[in-house]
């Protein structure tokens, strides 16, 4: 087997299926954050994999670059917030969060 | 590298990446789930090796299992109750979820396997210095915007999460 790009496509592609798939069912809001994570990284190494073997140059890195930048910013403000939520509801599963203020 | 050690190596990662990233999906355990995702963001990072990333490899290391694992790990241990951490990463409407990502999976398949791409074989070398000028010549502008909103959501962040304790002086 000689390893090409469609075989980087399709771990990036099972692994943002696996994140989608976390998104959608998971109850606890840590979960669902997990997956974003997932999703996030199956992104960048599209990036990174189309910049190997197609583009040429180092801007599928850069652009790989500002993912992880934004991935940490997001993480940090959505931990943040759940820790909040907690504070008020005293529970992070999403269907029990149906109001907006308590 | 020789091309079999490069296969040999390419389905130990993906194979490291996708198993960690179906505990992720899968475990009924949030704390099962936070770990996993080492082995997930590890994965990634030695396929970045693989397409000649090396900066993009010790990035993700030090941000991803470094930074955001851990704030992941605290957030889990300050939310979770410990009496029923078995089941605290419980899953809802998990057929409706399946029939989605299948459509959504087939979707990608079909379009990554129909078109052409003009992929060709590179060698495999290292790319931070080009990176390096890349960020400070051409990319300068965005790198700096980059550097605010690190800053904007590190303060956000805090002053989201902190206590609101009101002193005397304020209460007045």
């Amino acid at each position: 087997m000689h390893v090409s790009l469609i075989h980087y496509l399709t771990v990036a592609a099972v692994l943002f299926g696996l994140g989608l798939f976390t998104v959608m069912t998971r109850r606890n809001a840590v979960g669902i954050l997990l997956g974003v994570e997932l999703i996030l990284n199956a992104a960048a190494l599209n990036f990174v994999a189309f910049e190997h073997f197609v583009a040429g140059g180092v801007s599928g890195q850069v652009f790989t670059v500002f993912i992880i930048i934004l991935a940490a910013s997001e993480a940090a403000i959505a931990l943040a917030i759940v820790l909040q939520v907690y504070r008020g509801f005293r529970s992070i599963l999403s269907d029990q969060l149906t109001d907006l203020k308590n | 590298m020789p091309a079999d050690l490069t296969t040999l190596s390419f389905l130990a990662l993906a194979a490291l990446t996708l198993g960690s990233g179906a505990i992720v999906a899968f475990s009924k355990n949030i704390i099962y789930s936070s770990v996993a995702l080492l082995g997930c963001f590890s994965g990634i990072a030695g396929l970045y090796v693989q397409l000649s990333a090396d900066f993009l490899a010790a990035v993700q290391i030090l941000v991803y299992v470094g930074g955001t694992l851990t704030l992941i790990l605290f957030a889990v241990m300050l939310t979770a109750r410990i009496e029923d951490i078995r089941t605290s990463n419980t899953a809802t409407g998990r057929g409706a979820a399946f029939g989605i990502v299948t459509v959504v999976l087939l979707l990608l398949g079909k379009v990554a396997t129909t078109t052409p791409w003009p992929a060709e074989d590179r060698p495999q070398m290292p790319a931070t210095a080009k990176l390096g000028h890349a960020f400070l010549a051409e990319y300068l502008l965005p790198f700096e915007v980059g550097s605010i909103v690190l800053l904007g959501a590190m303060i956000g962040a805090v002053v989201l999460a902190r206590r609101a304790v009101k002193r005397d002086w304020e209460k007045q």
